[in-house]
């Protein structure tokens, strides 16, 4: 069949094909309209108000006074810093850790299935399942890994060994993901392309840093985009391991603390949409910066192309 | 050498980096399992393997530790969503698979937005929200946020299934004589069916897995999850520790996780990569 462009619906089937599709979608567009779409746009507006649950009757417009209260306070920078160096050291390690489970996963010889088993189960763990798991390990005295520390050592009370087990229980929790994604990309690289650089003399260093590395640019693009926006929520492990104490809260913490312990609703919107603006900036860094496809846009992915 | 024993020795290396690889994916589980089985008397012996093993930890949770009630949630409300998002999921996803329609891209864009959506921004609305619609702290106070936050990973994965399927099929189905329903009953759904199965695994597991709405939008054990139940466990008197109870709900809720990775194993790998790779 021949591809068509985009136009206007000149026959009864075509519009008929189109109201089907929109009509299937319906049910589904709704419920993320009035479930996500709807609180984002009350957030924008509650981020404009006083609001605090204990003090309802002071609640009015008050423009942008909130914004300048989260940002001049010293609390919300050290929590913004937190979580990016948490983002930013946790994907790192991912993606070379991620790298190396991918190659270990497609080259092996043995025990495939049993591999991809195994690395399922961090995946698929509940996070505070894990969390509460690292946490008893680096307790003093409970715990296996604490007994390899020094005496008195109690590495959660600490903020730099605090967020080191944060870390920790991120990378653990969330490489195998990132191994998964990583490993489609190698599966797609052909082998000729390899023997033809063992052929010519090439050592299996430089075959992965100019062959393998190249060629798989936009599977790790997609990867550091997919987890970095997912490690910038970091929630469950911090709610666990330290509860934001000793400043190793993240955005997410903070936020939440405020709701739960604040009943602040103006300030708690503020907070919303001013991670909700980060992520977003770092989703543009990733798409138009270093050229991440965003999925759905690849080739192929559109059924007018196809057909 | 001979290749004979260059790939013994392969083989070898090959199985200890995959043991490396086994220790650090499953000794921390095992920590937990082994924490949970261990007398409460033995819990700062710090020894990797309990010495004496006892279920009263298991017992107790469910006894007096009011385990049973969040696990229950935990299932109704992982079910309930889990079917809601798969059927809204089927319907969308085939059409952007299938059909060629003005809204697409938008659908995908939209999807991807939500799935990428920090859900601690929508927390403090919903709690607002939910509270005036009196759905806080209950059952669909949090089926809704979980449809919600499924529905763009079910979308994906299975438009990126149902895109794989052979539909001329069904065509040639109809040519041999069968009845449009029968096409579809006999030649399609066999086929679509991995797809969804796929979908409603990483849907119910992701449901299953939630802290933050379950924390934030309940506020007792009428709707309140088993993840968010542990983290409320203070033992079963003020005074006592509750790490065997924590360890041993922790190992409750990992159980369909395990029973799921085992038996679905190469579906969860091929539906995790589907969505994100192929787009």
């Amino acid at each position: 069949m021949s591809r068509h462009v985009r136009e206007e619906p000149t026959t009864d089937g075509m519009r008929a094909e189109h109201r089907l599709g929109l009509l299937l979608c319906a049910p589904a567009a709704a419920v993320m309209l009035v479930v996500a779409g709807w609180p984002i746009i009350y957030s924008f507006l509650l981020s404009f108000q006083r609001y605090d649950l204990r003090f309802p009757q002071a609640r009015g417009w008050i423009g942008l006074d909130n914004y300048a209260t989260v940002l001049t306070n010293h609390y919300w920078w050290v929590a913004f810093g937190v979580t990016v160096l948490i983002m930013v050291v946790s994907v790192a390690i991912e993606l070379v850790l991620g790298m190396a489970l991918a190659v270990v996963m497609h080259r092996t010889l043995v025990a495939r299935g049993l591999l991809r088993t195994a690395v399922l189960i961090p995946y698929g763990i509940v996070s505070v399942v894990a969390a509460y798991g690292w946490k008893y390990a680096w307790t003093p005295g409970t715990g296996w890994l604490a007994g390899f520390l020094p005496e008195n050592s109690a590495p959660l009370t600490q903020q730099i060994p605090a967020l080191g087990i944060i870390v920790l229980a991120e990378v653990w929790k969330t490489t195998p993901f990132m191994a998964l994604l990583l490993l489609a990309g190698l599966a797609l690289i052909p082998d000729e392309l390899h023997r033809a650089a063992e052929m010519d003399g090439a050592s299996r260093w430089q075959r992965f840093i100019h062959i393998t590395l190249p060629l798989m640019k936009p599977a790790i693009l997609v990867a550091l985009l997919f987890r970095a926006l997912d490690a910038f929520r970091i929630y469950d492990n911090i709610y666990v391991l330290t509860n934001g104490a000793q400043s190793t809260a993240s955005v997410s913490i903070t936020t939440y603390h405020n709701l739960i312990g604040g009943l602040n609703l103006g300030i708690g919107s503020t907070l919303a949409v001013l991670i909700f603006l980060t992520v977003a900036l770092i989703a543009f860094i990733f798409i138009k910066v270093f050229g991440a496809s965003s999925p759905g846009t690849a080739p192929g992915a559109d059924p007018k192309e196809r057909r | 050498m001979t290749t004979g024993q260059a790939v013994t020795g392969s083989k070898i290396r090959w199985s200890a980096i995959n043991l490396i690889v086994v220790f650090f994916a499953i000794t921390p589980v095992l920590w937990i399992v082994s924490l949970s089985l261990k007398q409460p008397s033995t819990f700062t012996d710090g020894s990797f393997i309990p010495r004496k093993i006892t279920f009263d930890n298991y017992l107790g949770i469910f006894r007096t530790g009011g385990f049973a009630r969040p696990l229950l949630n935990s299932i109704g409300i992982g079910l309930i969503s889990t079917a809601i998002a798969i059927v809204l999921g089927v319907f969308a996803a085939y059409a952007i698979a299938r059909l060629n329609f003005p809204g697409r891209r938008v659908m995908l864009g939209a999807s991807l937005l939500i799935a990428m959506f920090p859900q601690v921004s929508l927390v403090t609305p919903l709690f607002q929200i939910e509270r005036s619609l009196h759905l806080f702290n209950t059952w669909p106070g949090l089926i809704l946020p979980y449809v919600t936050f499924t529905l763009p990973l079910t979308i994906y994965t299975l438009s990126a299934f149902f895109r794989e399927i052979p539909w001329e099929l069904e065509k040639a189905a109809k040519m041999d004589g069968a009845t449009p329903f029968q096409a579809f009953r006999h030649v399609i759904v066999p086929l679509a069916v991995p797809g969804v199965v796929t979908a409603t695994i990483l849907a119910f597991i992701q449901c299953w897995n939630d802290f933050l709405f379950a924390i934030a939008l309940t506020s007792s054990d009428s709707a309140r999850t088993a993840p968010a139940a542990i983290s409320f466990f203070t033992g079963a008197s003020q005074f006592e520790d509750p790490t065997g109870s924590i360890a041993a709900a922790a190992v409750v809720i990992t159980i369909p996780i395990v029973i799921f990775v085992l038996v679905f194993q190469s579906r969860i790998v091929s539906g995790l990569t589907s969505g994100a790779v192929k787009g």
